[in-house]
């Protein structure tokens, strides 16, 4: 295995710190390449860590895209195996309600098995006992291997097998432009967002993992991707009213999945076009509310009279096929690209389109053609080789050993590391006591994150561990987190700048939803924060403001 | 937008905004560090619960019930029951021996009262006591309280039943346990004030225990039956005349009002308003002018009163101070609002005792500052807690009212 070099020169660069780059820094790093993976922002801020968290089991796609069915459920079943503590085995159900075609089942059915993926009819009595905030109204119910994905904790376990195996991880640093040698992409100039600092770093191959940033990167590159943003606004729920995904039997539509993620349920989504210029400010507008509320109670009626904590959006990177100049027709599925011989640009290829579902096979495929291009033999074993934290005992192992005092937080930490969780420091009361009391997040866990998991911010931190991610959505645990991340970087003033913008990115996602309890814990930290701590509500900088964007 | 509006939780733990004030003021917490407190324990834990019924955490047990988080929550979270919720649905420890005994008091208390004086001697020995903290591990330093020789019952229709059919106005009583095993003073007292001010006493047909201690201890089914039972026959003497139905224990009475339907759901709907502490119902007639209360001039005492938990979470500890301090003779103060620690069956276990003394410490301190000649207050736990810690006799407001009276004079008044 060669390590990553200090003179810049590395076998590959990849340009995106979502799943599908991570998972391509991984691949390539565990053929021993030498590996630089450049991200502007933090691991899983696009795409990746805005959808629904849905561990497909490709049903959605059955009856109009074979492909991705099959893409999918093949995927499904790699990650129950190599991504245990990333996802949890819910299972999900595919409802027809009074208002759908009962026919659409049968073809469902049929189109699901064709698929290789296990479909099977319920009565709806049944389907109700299974899970009981279905909507009692169903006339027909089909159980399908969906299950929930957290992309954090996926991008994030990919991150740490790229490191282990020697890939530098470069976050804050975003790609200015390439550098050419004639027809041939020999590196990229790079400015880094935290000190400034611009640099060049040389690579034989770049990938272009963007996501739907991607059209930007390439047209650095000097040529051309012919990408449809489209909106996907999601709702989050204060708490789990289902423990097995709810979907609607009929043609993918809006608001027809509700997924259980961890403490909360998700529903989504909308999909709208958008600008490409609008893509790095997405808000949810008072329409996709409804639109989620009105369609979402139908799948569970209690949705209705369950708070709500959250609204964002994401941006899925939809893209057009090659040779097609109206852009009419959509790729769902993969789309790799060899700039050489499509564009002539050598040592330049794009992996996009595809799904955070696929993010691994999308990956294997990157790093396939990267391999060709070196001219290496290695093999993928990605779909092999456990994540680190689950590479041993699964969640549910660890939690069964747990009967002490006290047990919650390290169970709830062994829910989010897997097997990584023995690493963090639970010996006495002062590393078990909270920081999160929402999502029972010790202290010791945001130890382990700010030394071992590239936290340069409290929202890196919340990516890592869910602080803020509760009901309270920081409300009690930020002023703490702050306080710890001061003692890290040995700056109060620049955990106290964070801190603002940390509470305005919360604020952001809370204002779509801003009534009842929401609104009222809303003001409550407010007080708190602007009254007792003193601290200004409005963001001032321009970077703040940009932080504030994300979600 | 409208449907904006209409998306309010129906989920009661979603109205919390994490402002902590329940976990301020809940008294285990100084004195517990094991326990998570009311705001970890009730709204925190009830999502983490469902996600994943293995996030129920056992030392939940260290709860008192004593409601005082719900009285200091000002968003309305019942985070006592919420806990409570939680205990029955999630908890895998079933009762032990020792607590289904603890729990079992109107079946223990028949037991006893009939052998009272032996059973009385033999807990108070030393031997009774080592087995009781060894084997059943109740605390050997708990002072048990005395059975009576003869229910109140049976005092009851022997001696009382007969002269309560020549009033005018009845109303019921549901004397509870401790009344009927013992101590049937507190009944004769009642029947005593009542007769005075011109209403006769009907008892509850065949009233059971009402189910606190059961509840507590988890024997969830005993609790049902108990509470579908009392339902039933209370309902029967309100239906008789539309009579109200008194009760001399706050805890019985907060138990059969609002812990029936909160955790056990069980429909009380149709008694819980005729379902009223003594002190409530009489102020209420006295403040309205219908009946009036006559000292006796050469009654002198000073008293301390202390509010029960489960009186402040009825919030009628105003009813029973405003009555005291109708009698001249009386000097009253009121003891500040702090828990006495017992909680029922919960100080009487040896893994609990030393914290059901810390936290009553604050109270008994407080008492003996004050030296009273009685501590009144309207909960049988907290007088057996009281009694023990401190050297001073406790007594229920309705005692130092029936025996402050001029009974006569009050007759005469009310005639």
């Amino acid at each position: 295995m060669k390590t990553a070099s200090s003179d810049g020169i590395y076998d590959v660069i990849i340009i995106g710190g979502g799943a599908t780059g991570a998972g391509t820094a991984r691949d390539c790093a565990l053929r021993g390449l030498k590996v630089l993976l450049i991200e502007r922002h933090d691991i899983a801020t696009g795409a990746t860590g805005r959808n629904h968290g849905l561990l497909h089991s490709g049903a959605r796609y059955a009856v109009t895209d074979t492909e991705s069915a099959r893409e999918c459920i093949s995927e499904n079943m790699i990650l129950k195996k190599i991504a245990r503590h990333c996802v949890e085995r819910t299972d999900g159900l595919f409802l027809t309600l009074p208002e759908d075609d009962l026919g659409y089942q049968d073809k469902f059915v049929q189109a699901c098995r064709a698929s290789g993926i296990e479909a099977e009819i319920l009565d709806p009595e049944e389907a109700l006992r299974m899970e009981p905030s279905a909507n009692p109204d169903i006339i027909g119910a089909v159980k399908v291997p969906d299950g929930s994905v957290d992309p954090f904790r996926l991008t994030s376990a990919n991150v740490i097998d790229a490191k282990l195996h020697g890939a530098q991880i470069l976050v804050y640093n975003e790609v200015t432009d390439f550098i050419f040698d004639k027809d041939r992409i020999v590196g990229v100039k790079v400015l880094d967002h935290v000190t400034g600092e611009k640099s060049c770093r040389y690579g034989d191959v770049i990938v272009n993992a963007a996501g739907i940033w991607g059209a930007g990167i390439a047209e650095k590159a000097g040529t051309k991707i012919n990408m449809f943003p489209a909106k996907g606004s999601l709702l989050i729920f204060g708490h789990r009213v289902n423990n097995v995904v709810l979907n609607r039997c009929r043609k993918p539509a809006n608001a027809d999945i509700l997924v259980p993620g961890d403490t909360i349920c998700v529903i989504g989504t909308t999909s709208d076009r958008v600008p490409y210029d609008q893509i790095d400010d997405m808000r949810v507008t008072p329409e996709e509310v409804d639109i989620l509320l009105s369609e979402g109670q139908k799948l569970a009626p209690c949705l209705a009279s369950t708070r709500i904590i959250r609204a964002y959006a994401g941006v899925r990177p939809l893209v057009a096929v090659d040779d097609d100049p109206s852009g009419r027709n959509i790729s769902r599925g993969i789309v790799l690209l060899d700039h050489e011989t499509r564009d002539g640009i050598k040592g330049f290829i794009s992996i996009t389109g595809g799904k955070l579902m696929t993010y691994r096979l999308m990956a294997e495929l990157a790093t396939d053609l990267v391999c060709k291009k070196l001219g290496v033999t290695a093999k993928c074993v990605t779909a092999e080789v456990p994540l680190p934290g689950s590479k041993n005992e699964s969640p549910e192992e660890i939690s069964d050993k747990l009967s002490s005092v006290y047990a919650n937080p390290m169970r709830a930490s062994a829910g989010r590391h897997g097997d990584m969780a023995s690493s963090i420091s639970h010996g006495n009361e002062y590393d078990l006591s909270l920081v999160c009391e929402c999502e029972d997040v010790s202290l010791g866990e945001v130890e382990y994150a700010l030394e071992n998991l590239d936290v340069n911010n409290l929202v890196d931190l919340r990516r890592r561990t869910r602080v803020g991610m509760g009901t309270c959505q920081g409300e009690l645990c930020a002023c703490r987190a702050a306080g710890l991340l001061a003692n890290t970087k040995k700056c109060v003033a620049d955990a106290k700048a964070d801190l603002r913008r940390f509470m305005n990115e919360r604020w952001k996602g809370m204002y779509p939803v801003s009534w009842g309890e929401t609104l009222r814990e809303n003001e409550y930290t407010l007080w708190v924060y602007a009254g007792v701590c003193g601290m200004n509500g409005h963001a001032s900088s321009k970077t703040e403001k940009e932080a504030e964007n994300e979600i | 937008m409208k449907l904006q509006e209409q998306n309010i939780s129906k989920n009661n733990f979603e109205q919390c905004i994490k402002c902590t004030v329940c976990t301020v003021y809940c008294p285990v917490v100084p004195v517990n560090p094991l326990y998570p407190g009311p705001k970890q324990a009730g709204p925190d834990g009830e999502r983490l619960r469902l996600k994943k019924g293995e996030f129920f955490d056992e030392a939940l047990k260290y709860c008192l019930n004593c409601k005082r988080c719900e009285v200091a929550c000002p968003s309305g979270v019942k985070i006592g029951d919420i806990i409570q919720s939680a205990r029955l649905k999630y908890s895998r420890h079933s009762p032990s021996l020792r607590d289904t005994i603890l729990a079992s008091t109107d079946f223990v208390g028949s037991a006893a009262t009939i052998a009272a004086p032996i059973v009385n001697a033999a807990v108070a020995m030393k031997p009774a006591k080592a087995i009781m903290d060894g084997v059943l591990k109740i605390d050997h330093r708990r002072t048990f309280p005395k059975y009576s020789s003869g229910t109140f019952e049976r005092w009851f229709r022997k001696e009382a039943a007969a002269a309560q059919e020549k009033f005018d106005r009845h109303v019921g009583y549901f004397h509870g346990c401790y009344v009927n095993y013992n101590f049937p003073d507190l009944g004769k007292d009642f029947v005593k004030l009542m007769n005075a001010v011109g209403y006769g006493v009907r008892l509850v047909d065949k009233e059971k225990c009402c189910g606190v201690a059961l509840i507590s201890n988890k024997m969830t089914g005993a609790a049902l039956r108990h509470a579908r039972h009392n339902v039933d026959v209370i309902g029967k003497t309100v239906a008789d005349a539309g009579n109200p139905v008194l009760l001399t224990s706050s805890t019985c009475t907060l138990t059969i009002r609002d812990e029936y339907p909160h955790l056990l759901g069980v429909d009380n709907s149709g008694i819980r308003d005729n379902v009223l502490l003594a002190t409530k119902f009489l102020y209420t007639l006295v403040d309205s002018g219908k009946v009036k209360l006559v000292f006796r001039k050469d009654f002198s005492m000073k008293a301390a009163y202390h509010a029960p938990c489960h009186m402040e979470k009825l919030g009628w500890g105003i009813f029973s101070i405003s009555l005291m301090k109708m009698i001249p003779g009386l000097q009253l103060e009121i003891l500040d609002s702090n828990c006495c620690g017992i909680a029922g069956t919960y100080g009487f276990k040896k893994e609990n005792y030393e914290v059901s003394q810390a936290i009553g410490e604050p109270l008994f301190r407080q008492i003996g500052e004050i030296n009273p000649d009685v501590v009144a207050t309207d909960c049988e736990t907290c007088k057996w807690q009281i009694e023990m810690s401190t050297p001073y006799k406790v007594m229920n407001p309705v005692s130092i009212l029936a025996s402050a009276i001029d009974v006569e004079a009050t007759r005469a008044a009310n005639g």
